[in-house]
């Protein structure tokens, strides 16, 4: 049986919702893991130990364990004690979270790296602490990391395949849906990777224009 | 001498000095730097601080708006206590309040350079809830014409000369209309030909009678801009007065050989 990419159009609706909600598992997933990450630095840059300590424990969970797994246990694991997400809300916030541990190791060492004399300015016309970070410190910080948060989310869109596992019908899962009516896995594979590498080069776009307007300034 | 208290000049009124400093002293770590200062400066004075790198002149400036908080002494602004002992979160309000109303001009400029000139100026007033943002766009406007600078507003700090960064960093630390100004070596960094348009901004304030504490090398401004001059080194005052005579005929051997250090170079 050779290869026949012309089954593809018939399965075209399933391929299109698959596309749809990976994009969306993926748009929200970056979004909160850029917040969550922006969130994570600060915290773990406090000056007490008391407030740094919890969240670096729940990075160094996030970090050290699997994707998958944290999956498995948002998922099924949280219905135990009562709390019964469904597998999109769930796909969501294991993103989310795995990758905000991510962001905020790259957004840390950047704040970190913005120049002391900037806070000292900020704070010597009278903005509070978290003005001073919030406008000027952290935009800056930001526009120096943007190639690198731009790496973390084409992988989290890569990775947003895993939450097919819990039956979220994206496109790892639609087009495994095609392939068992079908029985063409190769032609479906190879689209569905075809599709996840033009999200990934409109992403990669959408970074090179982030970054480019960001750095408009130096 | 440890009481730099300047002089009644008869120029102001002899209300109360608007900076009161007593006994203050300053460690970082094991190192002394301020080993107990007493200063006072009068609204509408300028005042010149001088001495060797390493003197503690810096650290004395810095500490007046609490960039630096102090081992032990007093520092009086406005008739408030600056270091008054407070838990974290009242000190820090009490902080944001007093730097409202202390401008700081650094020696690297410190302009924030995601910003345009005219958003440097703004920020504090609109964050602040000073003005609203008509209004400090309108008075920012004021301030960059006031440095020359009017035609620079939607200018990045980085399409900006030395000399006029700085001249945008005086303009910022005005929007929020202080009562008093710190400046920090503004020209150290600044090649030669562009230090006279930042010292003519200076001298401009000086004309409005904006009190000034100025940390300087530059003694020739010193003692061309100055009411009164402080001569300090390894972390004491030596000697305080008005320039003519502490640049004319200093009391002090410390003074006067610093003064021949400089002036021979």
């Amino acid at each position: 049986m050779g290869l026949d990419f012309t089954i593809i159009p018939s399965y075209l609706d399933i391929l299109i919702t698959g596309t749809y909600w990976t994009v969306a598992l993926s748009t929200l997933s970056i979004f909160f893991s850029l917040v969550g990450g922006v969130f994570f630095a600060v915290v773990q840059l406090n000056r007490h130990a008391i407030v740094r300590w919890p969240f670096s424990g729940i990075a160094w969970l996030f970090m050290g364990t699997p994707l998958l797994l944290q999956l498995f246990l948002i998922y099924f694991g949280l219905v135990q004690i009562g709390i019964d997400l469904n597998a999109f809300t769930a796909g969501v916030i294991a993103l989310s979270l795995h990758f905000a541990v991510y962001n905020a190791d790259i957004i840390k060492s950047a704040i970190v790296a913005v120049d002391k004399g900037q806070y000292e300015a900020s704070r010597s016309v009278g903005l509070s602490q978290l003005q001073a970070m919030r406008k000027v410190i952290v935009p800056q910080a930001i526009a120096n990391v943007t190639p690198a948060l731009g790496n973390m989310m084409i992988a989290l869109l890569k990775e947003s395949s895993l939450v097919s596992v819990i039956g979220v019908m994206e496109l790892t899962l639609s087009s495994q849906r095609a392939i068992s009516d079908s029985f063409r896995p190769f032609e479906f594979y190879i689209a569905a990777a075809a599709i996840y590498y033009i999200l990934n080069l409109g992403l990669e776009y959408g970074v090179r224009n982030a970054e480019r307007r960001s750095a408009r300034y130096r | 001498m440890l009481n730099a208290a300047p002089p009644a000049t008869g120029r102001f009124d002899m209300s109360d000095p608007i900076v009161k400093i007593r006994g203050l002293k300053k460690n970082f770590g094991a190192l002394q730097v301020l080993k107990g200062i007493d200063m006072d400066i009068e609204p509408g004075h300028i005042v010149a601080l001088i001495g060797a790198s390493g003197s503690g002149k810096s650290t004395l400036l810095r500490t007046v708006n609490q960039l630096e908080d102090v081992t032990d002494g007093e520092i009086w602004f406005d008739g408030d206590l600056v270091n008054k002992k407070l838990p974290h979160r009242a000190r820090e309000k009490h902080l944001n309040l007093l730097r409202q109303n202390i401008g700081m001009v650094f020696q690297h400029f410190n302009l924030f350079p995601h910003l345009t000139a005219m958003e440097n100026v703004t920020l504090a007033p609109i964050m602040l809830g000073r003005m609203n943002k008509a209004k400090a766009i309108e008075h920012a406007q004021q301030l960059l014409d006031k440095v020359g600078l009017d035609d620079r507003a939607e200018y990045y700090p980085s399409q900006l000369s030395g000399g006029q960064k700085q001249r945008v960093a005086i303009a910022r630390s005005l929007a929020m209309k202080p009562k008093l100004m710190l400046f920090d070596e503004v020209t150290s960094a600044l090649d030669p030909e562009l230090v006279g348009e930042v010292n003519r901004v200076m001298k401009q304030l000086a004309k409005e009678h904006m009190t000034m504490v100025i940390v300087t090398h530059d003694l020739r401004f010193a003692e061309d801009v100055s009411d009164h001059v402080v001569f300090m080194a390894d972390g004491y005052v030596v000697e305080a007065g008005p320039p003519e005579q502490l640049f004319r005929n200093p009391q002090k051997p410390k003074t006067k050989s610093f003064l021949h250090q400089v002036f021979d170079e």
